[in-house]
Protein backbone atom coordinates (compact mmCIF):
# COMPACT_ATOMS: atom_id res chain seq x y z
CA UNK A 1 0.00 0.00 0.00
CA UNK A 2 1.45 3.59 -1.04
CA UNK A 3 1.00 6.31 1.56
CA UNK A 4 0.88 9.82 0.68
CA UNK A 5 -0.78 12.93 2.16
CA UNK A 6 -1.96 14.19 -0.71
CA UNK A 7 -3.15 11.68 -3.99
CA UNK A 8 -3.12 13.17 -7.24
CA UNK A 9 -4.72 11.39 -10.45
CA UNK A 10 -3.35 12.89 -13.65
CA UNK A 11 0.43 13.41 -13.58
CA UNK A 12 -0.36 16.87 -16.14
CA UNK A 13 0.66 20.22 -15.30
CA UNK A 14 -1.98 20.76 -12.72
CA UNK A 15 -1.54 17.65 -10.86
CA UNK A 16 2.45 18.66 -11.26
CA UNK A 17 2.70 22.02 -9.94
CA UNK A 18 -0.17 20.82 -7.43
CA UNK A 19 3.27 18.68 -5.73
CA UNK A 20 4.66 22.11 -5.61
CA UNK A 21 1.83 23.92 -3.51
CA UNK A 22 1.77 21.06 -1.14
CA UNK A 23 5.51 20.77 -0.75
CA UNK A 24 5.73 24.25 0.39
CA UNK A 25 2.61 23.34 3.11
CA UNK A 26 5.15 20.32 3.94
CA UNK A 27 2.51 17.35 2.35
CA UNK A 28 3.99 14.76 0.35
CA UNK A 29 1.90 13.96 -2.98
CA UNK A 30 2.13 10.73 -4.89
CA UNK A 31 0.93 10.80 -8.80
CA UNK A 32 -1.17 7.87 -10.58
CA UNK A 33 -1.44 8.51 -14.65
CA UNK A 34 -2.60 5.99 -17.16
CA UNK A 35 -0.28 6.99 -19.63
CA UNK A 36 3.72 5.43 -19.30
CA UNK A 37 4.98 9.12 -18.54
CA UNK A 38 4.43 12.10 -16.73
CA UNK A 39 3.00 15.73 -18.78
CA UNK A 40 -0.62 14.40 -19.72
CA UNK A 41 -1.80 15.87 -22.64
CA UNK A 42 1.39 18.58 -23.07
CA UNK A 43 3.47 15.31 -23.20
CA UNK A 44 0.93 12.95 -25.40
CA UNK A 45 -0.48 15.17 -28.02
CA UNK A 46 1.58 18.50 -28.80
CA UNK A 47 5.06 18.51 -26.72
CA UNK A 48 6.58 19.75 -29.93
CA UNK A 49 3.88 22.76 -29.54
CA UNK A 50 4.24 26.03 -27.91
CA UNK A 51 2.06 27.85 -25.69
CA UNK A 52 1.77 31.51 -25.07
CA UNK A 53 -0.08 32.13 -22.31
CA UNK A 54 1.81 30.86 -19.24
CA UNK A 55 2.18 34.11 -17.45
CA UNK A 56 6.53 34.76 -17.56
CA UNK A 57 7.23 32.81 -20.52
CA UNK A 58 6.22 34.93 -23.79
CA UNK A 59 6.87 31.13 -25.70
CA UNK A 60 7.38 27.45 -24.11
CA UNK A 61 7.27 24.09 -25.88
CA UNK A 62 4.48 21.99 -23.83
CA UNK A 63 7.37 19.19 -23.59
CA UNK A 64 9.70 22.36 -22.13
CA UNK A 65 6.53 23.36 -19.64
CA UNK A 66 6.67 19.35 -18.22
CA UNK A 67 10.55 19.37 -17.97
CA UNK A 68 10.50 22.16 -16.05
CA UNK A 69 7.73 21.30 -13.70
CA UNK A 70 9.41 17.78 -12.87
CA UNK A 71 11.93 20.12 -12.38
CA UNK A 72 10.63 22.55 -10.48
CA UNK A 73 8.75 19.27 -7.74
CA UNK A 74 11.74 17.22 -7.94
CA UNK A 75 12.94 18.37 -3.96
CA UNK A 76 9.46 17.69 -2.84
CA UNK A 77 10.44 13.72 -4.08
CA UNK A 78 6.77 12.97 -5.44
CA UNK A 79 5.63 9.60 -6.25
CA UNK A 80 4.48 8.17 -9.58
CA UNK A 81 2.12 5.62 -10.59
CA UNK A 82 2.40 5.31 -13.91
CA UNK A 83 0.92 3.72 -17.15
CA UNK A 84 -2.36 2.51 -14.30
CA UNK A 85 -5.64 3.72 -14.60
CA UNK A 86 -7.50 4.87 -10.62
CA UNK A 87 -10.26 2.54 -10.97
CA UNK A 88 -12.05 2.33 -8.08
CA UNK A 89 -11.91 4.96 -4.59
CA UNK A 90 -13.28 3.93 -1.11
CA UNK A 91 -13.58 5.79 1.67
CA UNK A 92 -12.88 4.62 5.37
CA UNK A 93 -14.16 4.95 8.42
CA UNK A 94 -11.93 7.76 9.22
CA UNK A 95 -12.69 9.70 6.26
CA UNK A 96 -9.36 8.87 4.47
CA UNK A 97 -8.94 7.28 0.95
CA UNK A 98 -8.22 3.66 -1.09
CA UNK A 99 -7.69 4.49 -4.53
CA UNK A 100 -7.10 1.18 -6.40
CA UNK A 101 -5.87 1.16 -10.27
CA UNK A 102 -6.57 -1.30 -12.88
CA UNK A 103 -3.24 -3.02 -11.88
CA UNK A 104 -4.50 -3.83 -8.25
CA UNK A 105 -1.88 -0.85 -7.08
CA UNK A 106 -3.50 0.17 -3.70
CA UNK A 107 -2.70 4.00 -2.47
CA UNK A 108 -4.00 5.61 0.98
CA UNK A 109 -4.54 9.16 1.41
CA UNK A 110 -6.68 11.71 3.47
CA UNK A 111 -7.02 14.10 0.62
CA UNK A 112 -7.83 13.02 -3.52
CA UNK A 113 -7.15 15.40 -5.71
CA UNK A 114 -8.28 14.75 -9.54
CA UNK A 115 -6.16 16.29 -11.87
CA UNK A 116 -7.33 14.17 -14.68
CA UNK A 117 -7.35 16.57 -17.67
CA UNK A 118 -10.14 14.85 -20.08
CA UNK A 119 -9.70 11.62 -18.45
CA UNK A 120 -7.45 8.75 -18.99
CA UNK A 121 -6.18 7.95 -22.56
CA UNK A 122 -7.70 5.22 -24.11
CA UNK A 123 -6.83 3.16 -27.05
CA UNK A 124 -9.27 4.90 -30.06
CA UNK A 125 -11.00 1.76 -31.99
CA UNK A 126 -11.83 1.74 -35.85
CA UNK A 127 -15.48 1.38 -36.01
CA UNK A 128 -15.59 -2.57 -37.01
CA UNK A 129 -18.78 -4.39 -36.20
CA UNK A 130 -17.19 -7.40 -34.76
CA UNK A 131 -13.88 -5.66 -33.51
CA UNK A 132 -15.01 -6.37 -29.62
CA UNK A 133 -15.32 -10.16 -29.79
CA UNK A 134 -11.88 -10.50 -30.69
CA UNK A 135 -10.46 -8.53 -27.74
CA UNK A 136 -7.56 -10.19 -26.30
CA UNK A 137 -8.87 -13.19 -28.93
CA UNK A 138 -5.97 -11.70 -31.74
CA UNK A 139 -7.22 -7.90 -30.81
CA UNK A 140 -4.57 -6.01 -29.53
CA UNK A 141 -4.95 -1.99 -28.84
CA UNK A 142 -1.69 -1.60 -27.04
CA UNK A 143 1.12 -4.10 -26.72
CA UNK A 144 2.53 -4.70 -23.80
CA UNK A 145 4.74 -8.07 -24.08
CA UNK A 146 5.85 -8.10 -27.76
CA UNK A 147 7.19 -11.74 -27.21
CA UNK A 148 3.17 -12.84 -27.61
CA UNK A 149 3.94 -12.19 -30.98
CA UNK A 150 6.94 -14.21 -31.77
CA UNK A 151 6.40 -16.58 -34.69
CA UNK A 152 2.87 -15.15 -35.20
CA UNK A 153 1.23 -13.18 -38.61
CA UNK A 154 0.55 -9.48 -37.43
CA UNK A 155 -1.46 -7.18 -39.07
CA UNK A 156 -1.49 -3.41 -37.73
CA UNK A 157 -2.84 -0.81 -39.08
CA UNK A 158 -2.60 2.74 -38.81
CA UNK A 159 -0.33 5.98 -40.38
CA UNK A 160 0.92 7.84 -36.75
CA UNK A 161 4.39 6.78 -35.21
CA UNK A 162 3.32 4.15 -32.90
CA UNK A 163 2.08 2.23 -35.71
CA UNK A 164 5.40 2.39 -37.57
CA UNK A 165 7.46 2.18 -34.98
CA UNK A 166 5.73 -1.01 -33.72
CA UNK A 167 5.60 -2.28 -37.56
CA UNK A 168 9.49 -1.78 -37.52
CA UNK A 169 9.82 -3.62 -34.00
CA UNK A 170 7.67 -6.77 -34.88
CA UNK A 171 9.72 -7.66 -37.58
CA UNK A 172 12.42 -8.73 -35.42
CA UNK A 173 10.03 -10.94 -33.31
CA UNK A 174 6.85 -11.93 -35.47
CA UNK A 175 6.58 -14.77 -38.47
CA UNK A 176 5.29 -12.01 -41.05
CA UNK A 177 3.99 -7.95 -40.41
CA UNK A 178 1.54 -6.71 -42.47
CA UNK A 179 0.99 -2.94 -42.29
CA UNK A 180 -2.26 -1.47 -43.36
CA UNK A 181 -3.03 2.09 -43.79
CA UNK A 182 -5.52 4.24 -45.67
CA UNK A 183 -2.90 6.77 -47.32
CA UNK A 184 0.53 5.80 -49.16
CA UNK A 185 1.70 8.75 -47.19
CA UNK A 186 2.28 8.62 -42.96
CA UNK A 187 2.12 10.67 -40.67
CA UNK A 188 4.55 9.25 -38.48
CA UNK A 189 8.51 10.49 -37.85
CA UNK A 190 10.29 11.15 -41.14
CA UNK A 191 13.07 8.17 -40.16
CA UNK A 192 10.12 5.73 -39.41
CA UNK A 193 8.44 5.73 -42.13
CA UNK A 194 12.25 5.76 -44.08
CA UNK A 195 12.75 2.66 -42.56
CA UNK A 196 9.35 1.30 -42.87
CA UNK A 197 10.21 1.81 -46.52
CA UNK A 198 13.89 -0.02 -46.24
CA UNK A 199 12.10 -2.90 -44.55
CA UNK A 200 9.84 -3.22 -47.29
CA UNK A 201 12.43 -3.46 -49.83
CA UNK A 202 14.11 -6.40 -47.92
CA UNK A 203 10.48 -8.19 -47.79
CA UNK A 204 10.07 -7.99 -44.05
CA UNK A 205 7.41 -5.82 -43.98
CA UNK A 206 4.41 -5.73 -46.72
CA UNK A 207 2.79 -2.82 -46.86
CA UNK A 208 -0.50 -2.84 -48.18
CA UNK A 209 -2.34 0.92 -49.06
CA UNK A 210 -4.55 2.93 -49.45
CA UNK A 211 -6.48 0.23 -47.88
CA UNK A 212 -8.68 -0.75 -44.89
CA UNK A 213 -9.30 -3.12 -42.60
CA UNK A 214 -13.04 -3.80 -42.69
CA UNK A 215 -13.98 -7.03 -41.00
CA UNK A 216 -12.15 -10.07 -38.93
CA UNK A 217 -13.23 -13.49 -39.47
CA UNK A 218 -12.34 -16.49 -37.01
CA UNK A 219 -14.03 -19.41 -35.15
CA UNK A 220 -13.12 -18.84 -31.09
CA UNK A 221 -9.82 -16.58 -31.89
CA UNK A 222 -9.27 -14.39 -35.03
CA UNK A 223 -8.04 -16.19 -38.29
CA UNK A 224 -8.41 -13.79 -40.78
CA UNK A 225 -8.70 -9.85 -41.52
CA UNK A 226 -10.74 -8.35 -44.22
CA UNK A 227 -9.11 -6.10 -46.14
CA UNK A 228 -10.35 -3.24 -48.71
CA UNK A 229 -7.94 -2.10 -51.13
CA UNK A 230 -9.90 0.31 -53.76
CA UNK A 231 -12.69 -1.79 -55.08
CA UNK A 232 -11.25 -4.81 -54.37
CA UNK A 233 -12.15 -7.12 -51.14
CA UNK A 234 -9.93 -9.37 -49.74
CA UNK A 235 -8.78 -11.46 -46.50
CA UNK A 236 -5.31 -12.04 -44.98
CA UNK A 237 -4.41 -15.20 -42.54
CA UNK A 238 -3.21 -13.80 -39.31
CA UNK A 239 -3.26 -14.49 -35.67
CA UNK A 240 -2.98 -10.75 -34.52
CA UNK A 241 -4.39 -7.53 -35.47
CA UNK A 242 -3.20 -4.40 -33.78
CA UNK A 243 -5.09 -1.55 -34.61
CA UNK A 244 -3.28 1.59 -33.80
CA UNK A 245 -4.89 4.45 -34.06
CA UNK A 246 -3.58 6.91 -31.19
CA UNK A 247 -5.52 7.38 -27.80
CA UNK A 248 -8.42 9.67 -26.98
CA UNK A 249 -9.19 11.24 -23.32
CA UNK A 250 -12.16 9.56 -21.77
CA UNK A 251 -13.35 10.30 -18.02
CA UNK A 252 -13.89 6.63 -17.37
CA UNK A 253 -14.05 5.12 -13.98
CA UNK A 254 -13.80 8.41 -12.28
CA UNK A 255 -17.60 9.08 -13.71
CA UNK A 256 -18.59 6.31 -11.10
CA UNK A 257 -17.29 7.25 -8.15
CA UNK A 258 -20.73 9.23 -6.86
CA UNK A 259 -19.53 13.07 -7.71
CA UNK A 260 -20.98 15.38 -9.61
CA UNK A 261 -20.85 15.60 -13.04
CA UNK A 262 -21.53 18.49 -15.32
CA UNK A 263 -21.10 18.88 -19.32
CA UNK A 264 -18.18 15.61 -19.05
CA UNK A 265 -16.30 17.07 -15.83
CA UNK A 266 -16.38 17.35 -12.10
CA UNK A 267 -18.34 19.91 -10.66
CA UNK A 268 -16.73 22.01 -7.78
CA UNK A 269 -17.21 24.77 -5.46
CA UNK A 270 -14.96 27.58 -7.17
CA UNK A 271 -15.47 30.00 -4.36
CA UNK A 272 -13.99 27.99 -1.97
CA UNK A 273 -11.22 25.50 -2.83
CA UNK A 274 -12.30 23.39 -5.84
CA UNK A 275 -13.88 20.59 -3.42
CA UNK A 276 -15.92 18.21 -4.86
CA UNK A 277 -19.37 17.26 -3.63
CA UNK A 278 -17.48 14.32 -1.39
CA UNK A 279 -15.36 15.82 0.97
CA UNK A 280 -11.51 15.32 0.76
CA UNK A 281 -11.63 15.04 -2.98
CA UNK A 282 -11.12 17.63 -5.19
CA UNK A 283 -11.42 18.54 -8.77
CA UNK A 284 -8.19 20.66 -10.41
CA UNK A 285 -7.40 21.79 -13.66
CA UNK A 286 -9.17 20.87 -17.01
CA UNK A 287 -11.41 17.87 -15.21
CA UNK A 288 -13.44 20.19 -12.99
CA UNK A 289 -16.29 22.74 -14.20
CA UNK A 290 -17.80 25.62 -12.10
CA UNK A 291 -19.78 28.96 -13.92
CA UNK A 292 -17.54 30.51 -15.74
CA UNK A 293 -15.05 27.78 -16.09
CA UNK A 294 -11.94 28.43 -18.74
CA UNK A 295 -9.87 25.31 -19.38
CA UNK A 296 -6.47 26.86 -19.70
CA UNK A 297 -3.48 25.54 -18.06
CA UNK A 298 -2.97 28.93 -15.90
CA UNK A 299 -6.34 28.22 -14.37
CA UNK A 300 -5.45 24.79 -13.18
CA UNK A 301 -1.93 26.35 -11.59
CA UNK A 302 -4.66 28.90 -9.64
CA UNK A 303 -6.93 26.04 -8.66
CA UNK A 304 -4.27 23.87 -7.65
CA UNK A 305 -2.87 26.25 -5.06
CA UNK A 306 -5.44 26.98 -3.58
CA UNK A 307 -6.66 23.40 -3.27
CA UNK A 308 -3.26 22.88 -1.21
CA UNK A 309 -4.49 25.32 1.14
CA UNK A 310 -7.59 23.67 1.96
CA UNK A 311 -6.19 20.43 1.77
CA UNK A 312 -3.81 21.38 5.03
CA UNK A 313 -6.87 22.62 6.98
CA UNK A 314 -8.52 19.60 6.26
CA UNK A 315 -5.49 17.60 7.58
CA UNK A 316 -4.56 19.54 10.00
CA UNK A 317 -7.59 21.08 11.49
CA UNK A 318 -6.35 22.68 14.65
CA UNK A 319 -2.98 23.82 13.32
CA UNK A 320 -2.98 27.76 12.30
CA UNK A 321 -0.92 28.99 9.05
CA UNK A 322 -0.70 31.74 6.20
CA UNK A 323 0.42 31.47 2.90
CA UNK A 324 4.21 32.35 3.13
CA UNK A 325 6.13 33.66 0.06
CA UNK A 326 9.01 31.75 -1.64
CA UNK A 327 10.84 34.87 -1.87
CA UNK A 328 10.63 35.29 2.10
CA UNK A 329 10.17 31.30 2.96
CA UNK A 330 12.91 30.32 0.42
CA UNK A 331 12.19 26.05 -0.71
CA UNK A 332 12.95 23.41 1.55
CA UNK A 333 12.53 20.25 -0.48
CA UNK A 334 12.20 16.70 1.23
CA UNK A 335 15.52 15.93 -0.02
CA UNK A 336 17.37 18.33 2.34
CA UNK A 337 17.64 21.00 -0.48
CA UNK A 338 17.32 24.53 0.22
CA UNK A 339 16.85 27.29 -2.37
CA UNK A 340 16.38 31.19 -0.76
CA UNK A 341 16.64 34.39 -1.81
CA UNK A 342 20.65 35.84 -0.90
CA UNK A 343 20.77 37.71 2.04
CA UNK A 344 21.37 41.30 1.50
CA UNK A 345 24.96 42.15 2.69
CA UNK A 346 25.25 44.68 4.79
CA UNK A 347 28.25 48.01 4.96
CA UNK A 348 28.47 50.82 6.94
CA UNK A 349 30.24 53.76 5.70
CA UNK A 350 32.98 55.31 8.19
CA UNK B 1 -17.62 42.73 -39.87
CA UNK B 2 -20.79 40.91 -39.84
CA UNK B 3 -22.10 37.68 -38.81
CA UNK B 4 -22.73 35.24 -40.81
CA UNK B 5 -25.50 31.99 -40.74
CA UNK B 6 -24.58 28.25 -40.51
CA UNK B 7 -26.51 25.51 -40.92
CA UNK B 8 -24.91 22.82 -38.61
CA UNK B 9 -26.70 19.13 -38.13
CA UNK B 10 -25.63 17.94 -34.66
CA UNK B 11 -24.29 14.10 -34.14
CA UNK B 12 -28.09 13.88 -33.26
CA UNK B 13 -29.52 14.71 -36.65
CA UNK B 14 -31.04 17.88 -35.27
CA UNK B 15 -30.30 21.25 -37.45
CA UNK B 16 -29.38 24.42 -35.74
CA UNK B 17 -28.92 27.66 -37.69
CA UNK B 18 -26.83 29.71 -35.97
CA UNK B 19 -24.72 33.18 -36.25
CA UNK B 20 -20.91 33.14 -36.44
CA UNK B 21 -18.81 36.04 -36.24
CA UNK B 22 -16.30 36.84 -38.59
CA UNK B 23 -14.15 39.29 -37.05
CA UNK B 24 -13.15 36.94 -33.55
CA UNK B 25 -10.49 34.63 -35.30
CA UNK B 26 -13.02 31.93 -34.41
CA UNK B 27 -13.08 28.41 -36.65
CA UNK B 28 -16.10 25.92 -36.80
CA UNK B 29 -15.10 24.09 -34.01
CA UNK B 30 -14.98 26.70 -31.57
CA UNK B 31 -18.42 27.81 -32.96
CA UNK B 32 -19.79 24.72 -32.48
CA UNK B 33 -18.86 24.63 -28.85
CA UNK B 34 -19.94 27.79 -28.51
CA UNK B 35 -23.50 26.75 -29.08
CA UNK B 36 -23.00 23.60 -27.11
CA UNK B 37 -23.77 21.85 -30.28
CA UNK B 38 -21.75 18.59 -29.35
CA UNK B 39 -20.80 17.31 -25.37
CA UNK B 40 -17.93 18.87 -24.40
CA UNK B 41 -14.97 16.53 -23.90
CA UNK B 42 -16.74 15.11 -27.39
CA UNK B 43 -15.22 18.05 -29.71
CA UNK B 44 -12.12 19.75 -30.18
CA UNK B 45 -10.53 17.61 -27.49
CA UNK B 46 -6.63 18.82 -29.17
CA UNK B 47 -7.83 22.16 -28.96
CA UNK B 48 -8.06 22.50 -32.58
CA UNK B 49 -4.68 21.72 -33.73
CA UNK B 50 -5.53 19.22 -36.10
CA UNK B 51 -4.63 16.28 -34.13
CA UNK B 52 -7.50 14.50 -32.63
CA UNK B 53 -10.21 14.48 -35.69
CA UNK B 54 -13.03 14.79 -32.52
CA UNK B 55 -14.15 17.76 -34.84
CA UNK B 56 -14.73 15.55 -38.08
CA UNK B 57 -17.18 16.99 -40.27
CA UNK B 58 -19.08 16.87 -43.38
CA UNK B 59 -19.38 19.59 -45.25
CA UNK B 60 -23.25 19.31 -47.24
CA UNK B 61 -22.91 22.79 -49.37
CA UNK B 62 -20.80 23.76 -51.71
CA UNK B 63 -18.59 26.98 -50.54
CA UNK B 64 -15.14 27.69 -50.90
CA UNK B 65 -13.66 26.03 -48.10
CA UNK B 66 -9.23 27.14 -47.25
CA UNK B 67 -7.38 24.31 -49.11
CA UNK B 68 -7.05 21.32 -46.64
CA UNK B 69 -3.27 21.53 -44.50
CA UNK B 70 -1.11 18.01 -44.33
CA UNK B 71 -1.88 18.31 -40.70
CA UNK B 72 -5.37 17.89 -41.38
CA UNK B 73 -5.00 15.68 -44.65
CA UNK B 74 -3.14 13.20 -42.24
CA UNK B 75 -5.19 13.49 -39.48
CA UNK B 76 -8.05 12.42 -41.01
CA UNK B 77 -6.15 9.51 -43.07
CA UNK B 78 -6.31 8.01 -39.66
CA UNK B 79 -10.10 9.20 -38.94
CA UNK B 80 -12.61 6.86 -38.42
CA UNK B 81 -16.33 7.10 -40.30
CA UNK B 82 -14.43 9.32 -43.10
CA UNK B 83 -16.40 10.64 -45.99
CA UNK B 84 -15.37 12.07 -48.85
CA UNK B 85 -16.29 15.21 -48.04
CA UNK B 86 -14.70 15.22 -44.54
CA UNK B 87 -12.96 18.00 -43.43
CA UNK B 88 -11.57 19.11 -39.51
CA UNK B 89 -13.96 21.80 -38.63
CA UNK B 90 -10.79 23.17 -36.09
CA UNK B 91 -9.18 24.24 -39.76
CA UNK B 92 -12.07 25.64 -41.15
CA UNK B 93 -11.85 29.34 -40.19
CA UNK B 94 -15.05 31.76 -40.44
CA UNK B 95 -14.36 34.08 -42.90
CA UNK B 96 -17.96 36.11 -44.66
CA UNK B 97 -16.93 33.37 -47.95
CA UNK B 98 -18.62 30.81 -46.11
CA UNK B 99 -22.27 32.41 -45.25
CA UNK B 100 -24.30 29.59 -45.52
CA UNK B 101 -22.59 27.20 -44.79
CA UNK B 102 -24.08 23.72 -44.33
CA UNK B 103 -22.50 20.93 -42.32
CA UNK B 104 -22.93 17.70 -40.24
CA UNK B 105 -21.17 16.64 -37.45
CA UNK B 106 -19.39 13.34 -37.74
CA UNK B 107 -20.00 10.43 -35.24
CA UNK B 108 -18.10 10.70 -31.84
CA UNK B 109 -14.99 8.05 -32.14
Amino acid sequence: MIKTDILIIGAGPTGLFAVFEAGLLKLKCHLIDALPQAGGQCAEIYPKKPIYDIPGFPEILAGELVNNLMKQIEPFQPGFTLGERADTIEKLEDGTFIVTTDKGTKHHAPIVAIAGGLGSFEPRKPPITNLSDFEDKGVEYIIRNPEMYRDKNIVISGGGDSALDWSIFLTDVAKSVTLVHRRNEFRGALDSVEKVQELKNLGKIELITPAEVIGLVGKERLEEVVIKQGAEVFNRECDHFIPLFGLSPKLGPIADWGLEIEKNAIKVNNALDYQTNIPGIYAIGDVNTYPGKLKLILCGFHEATLMCQSAYQRIFPDKRYVMKYTTVGGVEGFDGSKKEAPKAVVKSID
Amino acid sequence: MKDIKITITDRQGVKHQVDAPTDMNMNLMEVIRSYELAPEGTIGICGGMAMCASCQCYVQSDHPLPEMGQDEDLMLSEAFHVQDNSRLSCQIFITETLNGLEVELAPEA
